[in-house]
């Protein structure tokens, strides 16, 4: 199993959902997250003052799923994800140990 | 314009001539005159209107221009300066500012709202002579509750403009001193001065219809003072102090222009075609102002900021404040367009050239768009509006009245500048005017009232 982990613009979250549905990705969990990479932050000016905002809005992605999807799911994401313009965000795929459905106690690749 | 220009001028010699005979028609005190049941109604929804530009409007204006850490603490001050306001107003304030007394200051014989009631017998009530017995007295059609009323809103938004200069940073409980002292020893003594027909700026031909000497330049220049004496919030220049919420802003900007017609148009005492002028013209002005500030925001910086057209339209509802019930459509664009664009540089270039902290900007707007506003009114004044029968010429605008503008704006920013001052060390040595530096970086929402946005 691996987790891959997408960090991605927010407006672009409903496309990367729908490219995932038709790969029998079951689930998913967002959050809204800030940070920043080549990107940099941006500059807001109030009433004449300027500020420089240097965590911009972002939303991670989290999915896990059995090893024989990560490529797909891999090059769905950057497809759907992918606006060409700079802070488009990335993806990281890492190992999973364990996974268990609470309400039933299946394991692993059946608790996806 | 032209054409407007050159009447004006050419009245202002007659003016002169008219403006002590002006005062002079009621000599000896007289029977209350019959209300007017649409002029009452009128006054009745101006009042609540007004009351709705404190709470909820200039709460939330001001609310949504803080840090997150600093709404609720915004919001309360506008809250707790409505309440105590209004109690100050009844025990004292409007005895003050209202009542015959001398040139400088009312009288005690309306304190406590006390006699308000005297005219009412079996049910029924009369309207009242604003100044009875005095050569200026004015005869409203309206009870003198409604009257008391009305003025108390605006007693009680004056102070609460005052806030947006001192945000993040005071403590409430001097808070609450300086607002109820700065009521009664600033806003009543004004207030008396410029609109009570035995007050000394009345008698020297001001013009301000709504308040832009009693209330805008005096709680503008009072807010500097605040600036100055508590000083720069802490991080200012180089933490990021940018809006919590500017919808909350938005909102509040809106509730400051719709109760502005309360405002300006209530001012007229009257359901009339003077209110009507006085709507019309506080309606092209807020939206000259606002974009005014638009587009010199936009050609300086880059962007038309939200922040920036609701800011404007302030800025022009402060400038057409005193003018309105005096101009015409015509001049209430030229008086939006300089409050505007002038404010604009107030509240982002003078303000950071010269280097104190107005956090919300009470002086760049206020002070300043009631500055412009109020000069602006000695030039574009035109006499029908304010003509009456004793005195046919009205008041036009044109040199002469230009230099009484300017004198009551003068004597308006010395008396509030000194006053607020003065209250200002006072309550600094007795009771500190400022939280503590860890207080103020916690945030004034859980230290001073232990509450806190989710």
């Amino acid at each position: 199993m691996k987790l891959v982990m997408a960090i991605i613009k927010p407006f672009k979250l409903d496309d990367v959902r729908e490219a995932l549905t038709p790969l029998g990705v079951q689930g998913l969990t967002v959050t809204e997250v800030k940070g920043f990479g080549r990107q940099k932050g941006q500059t807001e000016i109030y009433r004449g003052a300027e500020y420089q905002v240097s965590f911009l809005p972002k939303v991670k992605i989290e999915v896990v799923i059995p090893d024989d999807l990560v490529e797909q799911v891999v090059e769905a994401i950057m497809r759907s994800a992918q606006t060409g313009k700079i802070g488009d965000g990335k993806i990281f795929v890492l190992d999973v140990e364990r996974a268990v459905r609470i309400r039933t106690g299946e394991t692993d690749a059946a608790a996806l | 314009m032209r054409h407007l220009r050159l009447r004006t001028l050419a009245a202002a010699l007659p003016l002169l001539l008219l403006a002590l005979p002006a005062f002079a028609q009621t000599a000896a005190p007289a029977k209350p005159p019959a209300y007017d049941h649409g002029d009452t109604a009128w006054m009745l929804t101006s009042t609540a209107l007004v009351l709705m530009m404190t709470i909820p409007g200039l709460a939330l204006f001001y609310g949504g221009m803080v840090r997150k850490k600093n709404v609720l603490a915004t919001l309360m001050q506008s809250f707790a300066i409505c309440c105590l306001v209004t109690i100050t107003w009844t025990v004292a304030g409007y005895s003050l500012a209202f009542t015959n007394g001398g040139a400088y200051i009312g009288d005690f014989s309306r304190f406590m709202l006390n006699g308000i009631a005297d005219h009412i017998s079996l049910g029924d009530d009369s309207g009242f002579i604003l100044g009875n017995g005095t050569p200026g007295a004015t005869t409203l059609t309206v009870p003198e509750s409604v009257y008391m009323m009305f003025q108390m809103t605006f007693a009680i938004i004056t102070p609460a403009l005052i806030a947006g200069a001192f945000a993040d940073r005071m403590k409430f409980s001097a808070m609450c001193v300086f607002m109820v002292l700065w009521s009664l020893l600033v806003y009543s003594p004004i207030a008396h001065w410029v609109w009570a027909p035995t007050g000394w700026l009345f008698n020297a031909g001001t013009l301000d219809f709504a308040g832009g000497t009693v209330v805008h330049i005096n709680a503008g220049i009072a807010g500097l003072m605040c600036a100055l004496v508590l000083g720069k919030r802490v991080g200012y220049g180089h933490d990021n102090m940018a809006p919590f919420n500017l919808a909350y802003a938005v909102i509040g900007a809106s509730l400051l222009w719709v109760g502005w017609f309360g405002f300006n148009a209530g001012s007229a005492v009257a359901a009339n075609g003077r209110a009507g002028m006085a709507m019309a013209v506080t309606q092209i002005a807020t939206a000259s102002a606002a974009l005014g500030w638009m587009f010199a925001e936009w050609m300086v910086k880059g962007k038309p900021s939200v922040l920036g057209i609701i800011s404007g339209a302030v800025a022009g509802l402060v400038a057409i404040t005193p003018a309105s019930g005096y101009v015409l459509p015509g001049a209430s664009i030229i008086i939006g367009i300089a409050a505007g664009v002038i404010c604009f540089f107030a509240a982002t270039t003078l303000k950071h050239l010269l280097g104190y902290d107005d956090s919300l900007d009470t002086f760049g707007v206020h002070g300043i768009g009631g500055i412009v506003g109020a000069l602006l009114t000695g030039v574009f004044s035109y006499g029908p509006l304010s003509a009456t029968s004793s005195s046919p010429g009205g008041s036009p605008g044109g040199l002469a009245q230009f230099i009484i503008q300017c004198k009551a704006v003068g004597v308006t920013l010395v008396w509030s500048g000194v006053v607020s001052l003065i209250l200002l060390f006072v309550i600094d040595l007795v009771i500190g005017l400022r939280v503590s530096r860890e207080e103020e970086v916690e945030g004034l929402d859980v230290v001073l009232h232990g509450e806190q946005l989710g």
